[in-house]
């Protein structure tokens, strides 16, 4: 597989060899891209929430989960080899990413019917396309903040699923480094850069990027909230498959606006 | 996939499957979905006859084959209705995101009880009798808000805050008939 995608891929049979399969399908690559860049460019979707084309590869939410040759991988940081069979769709994988995303409902606490971002939300959106009826594991129902410190935005602890959109667009686009993930595993939480640890103290603002990427309705725009109806939101207009990548309810709302006019 | 797909033998003298609802810590939001199947209401009592229900007012239930429960575990009283339900019923279905995760209810588990006790009936604006009921005969409420499945053993889900008509529909065409719920996408809601 190494030799292969070593290969200088100058003649048509090396560039035939830069291909693998998902699900039975010919995925062609260009070196260095991962098994997500591919499937994506290839118009295939592969459900996740923590990548976003552009983004450094994160691999933490899991729900890209693939088997590539036997083995269980994330595709979005998995590089993409010649001659890979990659299974995504299949009824064993499909298990365990409804698996992995029941794990990340019952984790924080995400009250859908209470919630700004419903509609607009991508965790939402993939449980939606992968047919989630349930949340199964028991709830931890945790104890998290919500800080309403700065005059534009909310942000909601209860709803963040630590996917570090907010960290890598502060971090990488805006240049500022606002957010960071701090402590291990289940203690792992959002943190700003303040030392009174209020978002409202830092240099957030509604011109970062980092403003525009959360995938789910943990950093809120105020006073936006319900200027779309519930049932008119992007991911209420079509599925996230065809849809794209990762909303926010600034972005959903104004392509609704768009859609309205 | 998910539930457990089990076929309910129409073993009934006249045809018809029992079937019988409630609303634990609910808003009867579901039940009012229910009344929405509107006129397939009509087909529905060629199929079913209902036991224990609000419409009914049926204190007890007897024994069923279909349970649909709205609404989390919140206090003493949905816990031994529940329970209830789950020996009297062959098929139980949590109804409705309360059902399936504690849903808006299940927002005071972040909170104290006795905090949210005071906020209500102390502290709030525009109380006239300030003080916690205690009256004996009010159910005692639990801690925590619980998802149903937490407490008995569930067989099938049917998110949605209310499901629609049409996904209460799609559930029973699946329940009655044993199979596995599948729902089309524009029925398939948590919110």
């Amino acid at each position: 597989m190494t030799d292969a995608h070593s290969t200088p891929s100058t003649d048509s049979a090396s560039a035939e060899r830069s291909a693998f399969t998902l699900d039975g399908r010919c995925i062609p690559f260009a070196p260095g891209e991962t098994i997500m860049d591919a499937a994506l460019a290839a118009g295939v979707y592969i459900p996740h929430l923590c990548h976003k084309p552009g983004y450094a590869p994160h691999g933490s939410c899991r729900v890209c989960v693939v088997r590539a040759d036997g083995r269980e991988l994330s595709a979005c940081t998995a590089p993409a080899l010649a001659g890979l069979k990659v299974e995504s769709e299949t009824e064993d994988i499909h298990a365990l990413r409804l698996a992995v995303l029941q794990m990340l409902f019952v984790e924080g606490n995400h009250v859908c019917p209470a919630c700004e971002a419903s509609g607009a939300c991508a965790l939402q959106a993939v449980a939606y396309h992968c047919g989630m009826l349930t949340p199964r594991f028991p709830q931890r129902f945790p104890q998290r903040a919500l800080d309403a410190s700065h005059p534009d935005f909310i942000l909601d602890h209860n709803r963040c699923i630590l996917c570090e959109l907010c960290v890598r667009a502060s971090r990488d686009h805006d240049r500022k480094r606002v957010f960071a993930v701090s402590g291990r595993g289940i203690a792992s939480r959002l943190i700003v850069d303040a030392p009174s640890g209020r978002l409202g103290d830092t240099s957030f603002s509604s011109e970062d990027e980092a403003a525009q990427v959360c995938p789910v309705g943990a950093i809120l725009l105020r006073r936006r909230a319900f200027r779309v109806p519930i049932g008119k939101r992007r991911y209420d207009l079509a599925p996230i498959s065809r849809t794209g990548d990762v909303a926010t309810q600034l972005q959903a709302e104004l392509e609704a606006e768009t859609l309205d006019t | 996939m998910i539930a457990s797909a089990k076929a309910i033998p129409a073993d009934r003298p006249n045809g018809k499957l029992i079937v019988a609802t409630a609303s634990l810590a609910g808003c009867f939001g579901c039940h009012m979905s229910l009344l929405d199947l509107d006129e397939r209401l009509v087909d529905l009592m060629e199929l079913v006859s209902f036991d224990r229900m609000p419409l009914t007012d049926i204190k007890h239930i007897g024994l069923c084959d279909l349970g649909l429960i709205e609404g989390g575990v919140a206090n003493a009283e949905n816990l031994a209705v529940l329970r209830d339900f789950r020996r009297h019923c062959r098929v139980l279905v949590a109804v409705g995101t309360c059902a399936v995760t504690g849903g808006v209810p299940a927002m005071r588990n972040n909170l104290p009880l006795e905090a949210c006790l005071k906020e209500a009936f102390v502290h709030g604006p525009g109380l006239v009798d300030r003080g916690i009921p205690d009256d004996p005969e009010l159910p005692l409420l639990l801690r925590q808000v619980h998802p149903i499945h937490e407490v008995v053993r569930v067989d099938y889900f049917l998110p949605g805050c209310p499901p629609s008509a049409d996904a209460i529909w799609s559930l029973l065409g699946a329940v009655l008939d044993g199979r596995p719920v599948a729902l089309p996408p524009e029925q398939l809601r948590y919110d």
